[in-house]
């Protein structure tokens, strides 16, 4: 993650350790994925509670630009700074693969580079990444345009088949109300290299540039 | 608990009165026994017997490969670190250099599955860290019992479930390996892990070095009871009561190891570390020993130091708990507080528990007495070692003549639906093949996992240079003749990485087998090495880490002879790897190498003809390497598009993986019998090109044998008798074993 953003924005991301309280004026905060306290009681809860977190959550709600990758997209979910839950995949097996995915809008600061409805492709690799959310919460998401991924096929119909873990409405990513703050399961990073057999999911990095510019 | 609770609560312990028969419970054989008394010049203590079983046991000490390993090849010009150390060490240019070790966790994954493959890979990760390289990639040879077996299912659900709960958390990708299943492995399954590292070679760190009065420092996780006399249970053979050993497995936390990961490669920067040992088999007991005895040196410990999770540990406890995520440490004098410093900011314990002494014995004191006072030379140097009794089998009588059946696409079907060759994408899917974002090749087919899957697992280094890693054995060959199996076991891996488009540099071996002191397995053992060395030597291939797990056995049956090869290769200059994948449609397909139509041994004999019998196909090495130096060199030129070996199953069934691996179809629509497609010759390569006339000539003047046997294009094999099948049908059929089999088990 941090070498994606080095290549794509030019700026080298500061690691902050999570015992950090002070986290200066940053243009982003990024939560990337990887098994925070390795995952043990559910994924992101202790992680939600590390120091770092209360700044994180202050810089959030005065309108820093957050964004939770993976494990990072269940922390900010623990943190309630983002709605819902992220349970067990329906499976209940941990599933590494690439999923393709849709942009269901790209009215928001992480996403304008995307045209509306374009289909990438991303890899996931979690074990509970099945989004949950009530009935309200799910129209809030709807109504305000707050839904940023969507799991779908090659061909982009949003179906059963297509969904990899059981998230509701096949909902792979979603946007606080501010639409400041992204959180999502797959993971863009690792679609921005030739190596890595696509770069579709460039545009999310090209849309951060250009919002922080 | 604070280490201060612990302390005031140790009560005053007695240990039991020492008897042959304490000694036999053991494992200690009568006359180890009275070797032992003469080494210590008195009664041993129950702390002392206890390091002296573990020590002494198979595991440990090799007592019975000891002999025969010495003989294997270790050393080539790229080799900076054989066998000996905690992983092999070589040369990959530019300064860097790959670390890699692959160790079986056999015994513990049986018992426990979840837990015993776990910490398997937790502990193969920690042997390559301990070096000072950073976790790049995993693999995992598997090996169950038959499908039908009523614990199959729950040991295959509970290994794969422990192994992606270790590797994932670490975030280091999982990004390839194999899994077989033989009615041999009922009662022994085997749990093969292999790491590759990566580090600048000033910043090796080893187990040697220590010298006189340095601080021996403890850091990782707290030591408890869990493990105790692991390497021994290891060491044995099991019986109906071997569910009881079930507290001897150990617990892992892959979370701890994640920070000692971390906490070790950032105190790895400074000069403080002399040198380090991880805490594996036989815990704190082998880890000091070691560093006490590569150093020359004594070790004088205060049990009262180290950090415990549980209350009332005596010494005995103490040095044979085998708890995971721990390391040993000798420190320079006067780093001591720098280094704690990194420990506590990454919350792991650290605890100077000794220091380092001149007289060469290991003393260790608890509560104001001493526990343990043994020389260690004689501990390391004068632990058994067996010349065992060999005794042949018969070899394997040729195959009769056989009348084959005419149903190629019945045949084929079957066999890409069977047990061995069906996709194990139910496997491969839980683990993270794909974190660090460098996987090139992984498992699977196009568009699923990396995008472009290949006979070996590549991941990049940089943009000039990758690491190709694959692993293989082939048991039933090995069973039928140990001596060509071994040597197809290490030409396999050969061939899978120079497919991938690698030159294979060197080799990891984790020879598991049954009971030694019965003479044919030890007949099998001695063969198989002999065939490796042979075909190490003839590809410049050398060994250089390895494991040996014996005693595979349950009531009397044994496994398959099973010595699993670890291969790492290097791709640099900035040339491509090869998947192997159907790049174009209206290429050609060509194959590289002498096709006989050899069935003996083959799965087409087993699935379809319900025969285990026959010799297995010979290696020739001189041609394996002639063929295997010919395709790299065209995968780098660019004349090939695609390349994959030809191994289980035979050419179809290769022809087909690459179909299938693309979803571009192939005409394979020339004459040919069921041998010529399913047989399993040696040596053999599938290509595409889009320049055939050119390829076959560069063959020609090489003499490497070469045919066009098809074309590629379309959605469906042609197959002989103009027969036709969908590639969707196909992957379908190769698709379903494997999920249905596990259904239901959650």
């Amino acid at each position: 993650m941090a070498q994606a953003f080095r290549r794509l924005t030019g700026k080298t991301p500061q690691f902050v350790w999570h015992k950090d309280t002070d986290l200066g004026k940053p243009d982003l905060i990024v939560l990337p994925g990887g098994f925070s306290y390795g995952d043990y009681l559910r994924c992101g809860a202790m992680a939600a509670h590390s120091p770092v977190m209360k700044e994180v959550i202050a810089l959030a709600k005065k309108g820093t630009r957050v964004m939770g990758i993976c494990n990072g997209f269940q922390v900010l979910v623990e943190t309630e700074l983002l709605p819902g839950a992220l349970l067990r995949n329906r499976s209940l097996k941990f599933i590494c693969k690439q999923v393709h995915l849709k942009a269901a809008t790209n009215q928001n600061s992480f996403m304008s580079r995307f045209k509306k409805d374009q289909i990438i492709q991303v890899p996931i690799a979690h074990g509970e990444g099945n989004f949950f959310a009530d009935e309200a919460t799910l129209k809030q998401l709807e109504d305000q345009d707050r839904i940023a991924f969507r799991y779908c096929n090659e061909s982009g119909i949003v179906n059963d088949d297509a969904n990899p873990n059981g998230s509701l409405g096949n909902i792979a990513g979603i946007l606080s109300e501010s639409k400041t703050i992204l959180g999502m399961m797959p993971h863009p990073e690792n679609a921005t290299q030739d190596h890595q057999g696509n770069l579709t999911g460039l545009p999310l990095f090209e849309s951060i540039v250009k919002a922080m510019n | 608990m604070t280490q201060a609770a612990l302390k005031k609560e140790t009560p005053v312990f007695k240990e039991p009165a020492i008897t042959p028969q304490l000694a036999a419970e053991h494992g200690i054989k009568p006359d180890e026994y009275q070797h032992m008394l003469k080494i210590l010049g008195r009664d041993p203590t129950f702390t002392e017997l206890g390091i002296f079983s573990v020590m002494w046991s198979e595991h440990c000490s090799y007592k019975s490969s000891r002999l025969h390993l010495k003989k294997l090849p270790t050393s080539a010009p790229w080799v900076i670190q054989g066998p000996g150390e905690n992983a092999g060490v070589i040369d990959i240019g530019d300064g860097q250099a790959a670390v890699f070790k692959m160790e079986s966790h056999n015994h513990p994954s049986y018992i426990e599955p979840y837990q015993g493959a776990a910490t398997g890979v937790g502990g193969i990760m920690r042997d390559v860290f301990t070096m000072g390289a950073r976790p790049i990639a995993n693999m995992n040879a598997l090996r169950f019992g038959a499908p039908d077996h009523p614990k199959t299912r729950q040991l295959v659900n509970g290994v794969v479930a422990g192994i992606a709960g270790y590797g994932n958390c670490m975030g280091v990708p999982t990004v390839g390996g194999e899994t077989n299943f033989h009615a041999r492995y009922n009662g022994n399954i085997l749990v093969n892990a292999m790491t590759v590292g990566i580090v600048d070679q000033d910043k090796i760190y080893y187990s040697r070095g220590a010298g006189v009065g340095q601080p021996i420092v403890y850091v990782g996780s707290k030591t408890g009871r869990d493990g105790i006399h692991g390497a021994t249970m290891s060491s044995a053979e099991f019986d109906d009561e071997s569910d009881s050993k079930r507290p001897t497995v150990q617990v892992g936390d892959p979370f701890v190891e994640k920070l000692l990961l971390e906490a070790c490669l950032e105190l790895m920067q400074s000069d403080a570390i002399i040198c380090i040992q991880d805490m594996g088999a036989a815990g704190l007991t082998s880890s000091s020993v070691e560093i006490a005895a590569k150093g020359e040196i004594g070790v004088e410990l205060d049990l009262d130091q180290v950090p415990q999770r549980e209350r009332h540990m005596t010494p005995y406890e103490i040095m044979l708990s085998e708890s995971q995520e721990r390391m040993l440490m000798i420190l320079q004098p006067g780093k001591e507080e720098m280094a704690r410093r990194i420990f506590e900011k990454w919350d792991l314990d650290f605890a100077v528990i000794g220091k380092t002494t001149d007289d060469r014995h290991l003393r260790l004191k608890m509560c104001g007495k001493t526990w343990c006072d043994i020389p260690v030379p004689p501990l390391v140097d004068e632990s058994p070692v067996y010349d065992r009794p060999q005794k042949a089998r018969d070899k394997a009588a040729p195959l009769p003549s056989l009348t084959l059946d005419k149903d190629i696409a019945g045949s084929f079907k079957k066999l890409m639906a069977c047990p061995d060759l069906s996709s194990k994408r139910w496997i491969w899917e839980q683990y993270d093949s794909l974190v660090r974002g460098e996987t090139i090749s992984s498992p699977g087919i196009r568009q699923t996992q990396a995008h472009k899957p290949a006979d070996a697992a590549v991941v990049r280094l940089s943009d000039k240079k990758a690491l190709a890693i694959t692993c293989d054995v082939t048991p039933r060959y090995c069973y039928a003749d140990p001596y060509e199996g071994g040597k197809q076991a290490v030409a396999e891996t050969w061939r899978n990485l120079t497919a991938a488009g690698a030159l294979p540099l060197a080799i990891t071996d984790n020879l598991n087998f049954g009971n030694p002191e019965k003479p044919e397995i030890m007949w099998e053992f001695v063969t198989c090495l002999q065939g490796m060395a042979e075909a190490c030597v003839a590809l410049s291939y050398p060994i250089v880490s390895g494991n040996v797990s014996l005693y595979n056995e349950t009531n009397g049956q044994g496994i398959l002879p099973t010595p699993a090869i670890g291969g790492v290769g290097l791709i640099d200059h900035g040339n491509k790897s090869a998947g192997f994948g159907f790049m174009a449609e209206g290429e050609i397909i060509i194959l590289i190498g002498e096709t006989k139509g050899h069935l003996g041994q083959s799965l087409y004999l087993r699935e379809i003809m319900g025969r285990e019998d026959g010799p297995p196909p010979p290696v020739d090495l001189a041609a394996e390497r002639r063929n295997g130096d010919f395709v790299r060199t065209l995968i780098h030129s660019g004349h090939i598009t695609a390349c994959h070996d030809v191994s289980d199953g035979g050419l179809m069934v290769a022809v087909a993986e690459m179909a299938i691996a693309s979803g571009i179809g192939a005409d394979l629509n020339i004459p040919g019998d069921a041998a010529f497609w399913f047989g399993e010759d040696q040596g053999r390569y599938v290509l595409t090109t889009a320049q055939p006339a050119k390829l076959l000539e560069l063959a020609e003047k090489s003499g490497i044998p070469a045919k066009a046997v098809g074309q590629t294009g379309g959605s469906i094999l042609r197959i002989p008798e103009n027969q036709v099948i969908n590639i969707s049908e196909i992957r379908d059929i190769h698709e379903q074993w494997l999920p249905a089999f596990m259904e239901g088990c959650a």
